[in-house]
């Protein structure tokens, strides 16, 4: 395989499309939908209509407005379809003809879609997650072929370095810098590892772009190993995610027979290899010195930072380690360049974000925007607001490990620093919305419980203290606390998240912290009067004063 | 071999290969094993074959795997004890997993759960006495866009409620309260 051939197969492809193509989204949401029903019945619908000539249904990936599934899009009219059934698929390939739909239209020119900008999601919806053919025309594997054949490794470190992205996964890192220390590494064996263990409950961005775009994920390795001259590389992928699991080993297998993966790539020396490696539900695996742990088939337990990975990490050899969404973005940098990259977003986060929309909010889905953007866009124009009259009380960022951004900082931009500013955290894209009837307390203790459940048990700060601080929060929520607990609660999270090994304890507190500085009032309401609070008698007409 | 020298180590693998040789389910572990040259690093890979073919993990089981791989049998147990994903006790003939991640939670999954435990009679993590339903919950399955979401069988249904919820698994528990 060389460039023209790749370039011979990617023609074929286009000039196999058909003028008209119905595109149905079969990602987990709407597959759990009857999406694969829909699709089987549109395709019987265009055969017995005669139109196999004319229109093609293609099995595509996430179309984005997960609430409304599952999607049909009909190119080139721009027509998008919710909540299809099977039984009224037919009715969309009647409407090719002139007749009437009974099928909802939805809206392709609401906010919801127009305000998005598409770099990792570029190709999802629109591609064939199930075929390389389909990525291929749509420009994939250039980048790949050109690195190996006009770039060294260091010119393609130096590209990451000029797009100025940072890491997806949550503690955003630079991720040229990352490559560079790798890169420099000393070592005859190098890995690299994909993070697909996303953990994060509300998060599905990873899942979604997995299961809509897996190639996009593989080139970015490629390319990742070549930069930094590995020849190995594992996909650690949850388990709770089993098509996603499929359809990336389908792409492996595809690959590896089209020779963009194995030996030889594109008639060049170099070599990259990717495996699979399932996860087995643990939260605490999306920390990658545990991944890494789990990668090797043991329990995964974090260990101390450094020597980081990037030294010394898989089987002590330097290791690369990059989220799924990062390692998408790095494809289109590669095309485009990296001043491209950097031209978007904010001055010190470039680029465009995916964030998982769910919770009380009108339009959950999917939706990827430039960094910067204000929540109250995302939530209010995009979202489309909290149903039934109901208001925006909070917005949950970072899952476990972030805050609770209340509705007064709506107009905050969403980028690394100001969320770090408000004490959330960027995280992994998860973004959960919440209306009044949500007791912020119990939001606490609901991400407490999480994290309680999934400290690994290694270091004590993590392992007692969670269980400390969910025992306090409970007792705030059965009504049996005094203000002292509440201060003990301030103290006991200070003390978890300064001395935890790994992020998931240094981070627990977080919802904690957050949901006591912007709803402190909350817990004071729960709260029991002191029992030695003092009341002094004082003379009638004067000012009483309680001294505690 | 084995790491053990206890004579009473030695008798149980020796009678577990032997019940192992009777079991086509054995065998084809044996192979996914020799398909990852017996590494210890697919511990994890192996085990998720094994209660694939099995449903859970016994102790038998998991002393095979530990021969196998030539681990000791403490870092079998200690993997299979550590990740969620893996049970050690049978599970029911009808399972249904409940998704508690934030966006299920906050639209009402644990409602959702509370009145299938009502009606089953039993917690989430168990199993009907009469081994007919398991009731497990999840930290995040993913599929927030259509919260809340209930897997029924390896089958992901989208916005659930308690009624809706209590009529699919009405058949799977009859001694339920």
């Amino acid at each position: 395989m060389d460039l023209k051939d790749l370039l011979a197969l990617k023609e074929k492809e286009l000039a196999a499309r058909k003028p008209i193509v119905i595109r149905c989204c079969t990602a987990a949401g709407c597959l759990s939908s009857r999406g694969e029903a829909v699709k089987e019945r549109l395709e019987r619908a265009v055969y017995d209509a005669g139109l196999g000539e004319r229109v093609e249904v293609r099995g595509v990936g996430c179309l984005r407005l997960c609430c409304q599934g599952p999607l049909v899009q009909v190119d080139p009219d721009n027509l998008l379809y919710e909540r299809v059934t099977p039984e009224e698929a037919g009715s969309i390939v009647d409407a090719l003809n002139g007749e009437k739909v009974s099928v909802a239209r939805g809206n392709p020119n609401d906010p919801f879609f127009t305000k998005q900008q598409s770099i990792v999601l570029a190709n999802s919806g629109v591609v064939d997650p199930n075929r390389i053919e389909s990525y291929v025309a749509a420009d994939g594997y250039q980048a790949l072929h050109q690195a190996l054949h006009e770039m060294t490794p260091k010119a393609v470190v130096e590209e990451m370095l000029a797009s100025g992205l940072r890491g997806r996964g949550g503690a955003g890192y630079p991720t040229g810098l990352k490559w560079a220390t790798v890169q420099k590494a000393a070592g005859a064996k190098k890995y690299v590892i994909c993070n697909a263990d996303e953990g994060d409950p509300g998060a599905f961005m990873d899942r979604s772009v997995l299961e809509s775009d897996p190639h996009s994920v593989l080139e970015g390795m490629a390319l990742g190993a070549y930069a930094v001259g590995a020849d190995q590389g594992y996909i650690y992928v949850r388990a709770e995610y089993p098509l996603a699991i499929a359809r990336l080993q389908t792409a492996i297998n595809q690959a590896r027979r089209l020779g963009v993966l194995g030996s030889a790539v594109f008639e060049s020396p170099f070599h990259f290899n990717v495996d699979l490696r399932i996860g087995a539900g643990a939260f605490v695996c999306g920390e990658e010195t545990a991944l890494m742990a789990s990668v090797e088939g043991k329990r995964g337990t974090p260990r101390p930072r450094p020597p980081f990975p990037a030294e010394s990490g898989l089987w002590n050899c330097p290791t690369l380690i990059n989220n799924v969404e990062t390692f998408a973005n790095v494809p289109a940098i590669l095309r485009r360049g990296g001043a491209w990259f950097a031209g978007i977003g904010t001055e010190r986060s470039k680029g465009t974000k995916v964030f998982a929309l769910a919770g009380k909010i009108r339009n959950t889905g999917l939706i990827e925007v430039p960094m910067g953007t204000p929540l109250r866009v995302i939530v209010e124009e995009m979202g489309g607001g909290a149903p039934d009259g109901a208001s925006i009380k909070a917005v949950q960022t970072g899952g476990p490990s972030g805050g609770c951004i209340p509705a007064e900082h709506l107009d905050t931009p969403v980028d690394y620093d100001s969320l770090n500013k408000l004490g959330s955290i960027m995280g992994s894209g998860g973004m959960i919305v919440m209306d009044d009837s949500t007791r912020m307390v119990d939001v606490a203790r609901f991400f407490m419980e999480f994290c309680m459940d999934e400290s690994c048990g290694k270091c004590i700060p993590c392992r007692a203290g969670t269980v400390q601080i969910h025992g306090l929060l409970a007792k705030v929520l059965a009504g049996e606390a005094t203000a002292r607990d509440l201060g003990q609660l301030e103290e006991l999270c200070d003390l978890v998240k300064n001395t935890s090994l790994c992020g998931l304890g240094q981070t627990a507190p977080n919802p904690v912290l957050s949901t006591l500085r912007f709803f402190r009032r909350e817990y004071e309401e729960l709260l029991l009067p002191d029992p030695f609070a003092v009341k002094l008698a004082v003379p009638e007409g004067t000012v009483s004063v309680e001294i505690r | 071999m084995l790491t053990c020298t206890s004579n009473g180590k030695r008798k149980a693998v020796a009678a577990v290969l032997e019940h192992a040789s009777g079991d086509k389910r054995f065998k084809i572990l044996e192979t996914h094993m020799k398909r990852h040259q017996h590494k210890a690093d697919a511990l994890i890979e192996v085990l998720h074959k094994a209660q694939e073919l099995f449903g859970f993990l016994d102790d038998g089981l998991m002393l095979f795997v530990a021969h196998h791989l030539k681990l000791p049998p403490s870092r079998v147990y200690g993997v299979a004890t550590f990740y969620h994903f893996f049970t050690l006790k049978p599970k029911g003939a009808h399972t249904c997993v409940v998704c508690l991640g934030t966006a299920c939670y906050v639209k009402g999954a644990d409602r959702v759960l509370r009145a299938i435990e009502t009606r089953a009679g039993i917690k989430a993590g168990e199993t009907t006495p009469d081994k007919q339903f398991s009731l497990v919950t999840a930290r995040c399955i993913g599929a927030c866009g259509i919260a809340p979401a209930v897997v029924y069988d390896g089958t992901v249904t989208p916005r659930q409620t308690p009624e809706g919820a209590l009529e699919r698994v009405k058949g799977w528990c009859s001694h339920g309260p």
